[in-house]
């Protein structure tokens, strides 16, 4: 079963066509002094209608993991125990990611880790997974 | 500021949880007429009196569920409301309909949560196939649009097991774990089920071995944490001051809520382990002038024996990061020091869809109305609930009470 794959949307796309080039673009609100993750039309909080786009490296740190014994939908059948993580990115956003290259008894809350761009086979969709730094 | 407690749970239909449906299929406006004059027999009232409704998303009308129903039951209503509030659903319209009723717009207010299948339509029809589409990822939406869709499920991280088991793990990294502690959660409110022959695990009891021999579902969850869907649903009547004291049973007054929610997923929220549950207790227990010591019983939702812990801690029945301690010196059955879900809560008792938040609500309306049979709590006058919808993100606290 085919693993269902992010649609960008307008205001989402520049996020994605910068995983593409293998570089992480996020939203920074200049009048909120904010970080945003993810991608937003207005800044959440203030809706300050200051959003722009800038690259970061994507590093950060482990805020959270677990290791899915059982797949968590039928289209991850095949890829147990699946490695589902939050990272911490130093500009303050968190993000919902996959680890990877890491034994799951390696994995702490905590470690720093950093970004894998896994191009999709017979896609044009990059994912933005992380492994330990 | 508030309720003034001038408005009293009066009548409670609860369906018997059922893993395997043996009742027959009805459609969810069938179920609400049937759950209503349930409810409002137990009441000893007319559906004639019914001024209010409040319902949930009903399967037969994806829009105008309120107006749906209310034709259905030929009741014309002053006050209508849909509630989207996943597990908190049926505590957050308790307080509502406590409002309305406060405010005067409606004498008796119907609260009701169909939560058993409806019969499948005779020719297979694309709306249904939707609908099941709509649901494969759980609570995560994959609608184009939809956050979880672009930046949640295509990593895998969906549904409810994933994202609890990570709650827990941050817990664990911030505040310790103790594994037996989280365990006997499940295991008090299980023998608490077996006093409750309404219950799913009736006559099933189990032990800290037990759930932690079950099979690890998502690190740290074992598969006895893990709440087991069911089919079900429940009704709950909320009437005013006047027409409570002419009632069959003890009313049970709406003293104080609270209500708080800061985002669907709690990767976006703002503190993963420190959830709303925080301010919607809170300002319940203001609201009602009460604090957590003045509680004489507790039903909290608990989806994941995970769940219970942090909703003991950021209630303020103990300091944050103090719950398994407390845990383990309490005895949270109905017989113990710190009664706890003495309807077995949802893990054993069963989760039938919405109507599982709904069945902390009765739960507690029972105790009070000294009507829980063999999981009796003597003296219970007093009581806190909790609705938790989302992944503990939608956050509702009520305070109720007895005379």
């Amino acid at each position: 079963m085919d693993k269902p794959l992010p649609v960008p949307t307008p205001v989402s796309g520049p996020f994605w066509d910068a995983l593409r080039e293998h570089k992480v673009v996020i939203q920074y609100s200049p009048s909120a002094d904010r970080w945003v993750f993810y991608p937003r039309i207005l800044a959440p909080g203030t809706l300050a209608d200051d959003l722009e786009w800038r690259e970061i490296s994507g590093l950060g740190t482990l805020y959270s993991f677990t290791v899915a014994r059982y797949p968590t939908a039928p289209a991850w059948a095949g890829d147990v125990p699946q490695l589902l993580a939050v990272v911490e990115l130093d500009q303050g956003p968190r993000i919902t990611t996959e680890l990877v290259n890491v034994a799951p008894e390696a994995i702490e809350v905590g470690i720093r880790v950093r970004p894998v761009f896994c191009d999709v086979p017979g896609s044009d969709v990059t994912l933005l997974k992380y492994e330990p730094h | 500021m508030g309720l003034r407690g001038e408005a009293a749970i009066v009548g409670i239909a609860e369906l018997r949880p059922e893993r395997k449906p043996q009742r027959e299929p009805r459609f969810t406006i069938e179920q609400w007429a049937l759950l209503s004059k349930q409810a409002l027999d137990d009441a000893g009232l007319r559906a004639e009196m019914v001024d209010g409704l409040v319902t949930a998303g009903i399967a037969e009308s994806a829009m105008f569920a309120p107006a749906t129903v209310s034709e259905y039951l030929g009741i014309p209503v002053n006050f209508a409301e849909h509630v989207d509030l996943g597990g908190a659903t049926g505590a957050g319209m308790i307080w509502r309909a406590a409002a309305a009723v406060e405010l005067g717009i409606a004498d008796v207010v119907l609260c009701a949560l169909p939560s058993s299948p409806v019969p499948p339509a005779p020719v297979s029809q694309p709306p249904a196939s939707a609908a099941r589409g709509r649901w494969q990822f759980g609570a995560s939406s994959s609608r184009y649009g939809s956050p979880q869709a672009e930046f949640e499920i295509p990593y895998g991280s969906l549904a409810q097991n994933a994202p609890y088991a990570m709650i827990a793990q941050r817990y664990a990294a911030e505040f310790g774990y103790d594994p037996r502690a989280l365990a006997k959660i499940a295991v008090d409110q299980r023998a608490n089920a077996c006093a409750n022959p309404a219950a799913i695990f009736y006559g099933k009891p189990i032990t800290i071995e037990d759930v932690l021999a079950s099979p690890m579902v998502a690190d740290p969850l074992h598969l006895l944490e893990i709440v087991m869907p069911c089919a079900g649903g429940a009704a709950v009547v909320v009437a005013n001051a006047d027409i409570a004291r002419g009632t069959r049973h003890r009313p049970v007054w709406i003293r104080g809520f609270g209500e708080r929610l800061d985002a669907k997923t709690p990767t976006y929220a703002k503190d993963m382990v420190r959830t709303p549950i925080a301010d919607a207790a809170r300002h319940a227990f203001e609201m009602a002038a009460v604090t957590p010591a003045d509680i004489d019983m507790v039903s909290v939702y608990d989806c994941y024996t995970i769940t219970v812990l942090m909703t003991l801690e950021d209630a303020g029945f103990c300091g944050k990061g103090k719950g398994a301690d407390f845990i383990s010196s309490h005895d949270l059955t109905f017989r113990g020091d710190f009664p706890c879900n003495t309807h077995g809560g949802q893990l054993s008792f069963g989760q039938p869809g919405l109507a599982g938040g709904m069945s902390h609500v009765c739960d507690a309306a029972r105790q009070i109305q000294a009507r829980s049979g063999e999981n009796q709590v003597a003296d219970c006058h007093r009581a806190f609930v909790t609705g938790n919808g989302g992944i503990m993100s939608e956050q509702v606290g009520l305070v109720l009470q007895g005379d």
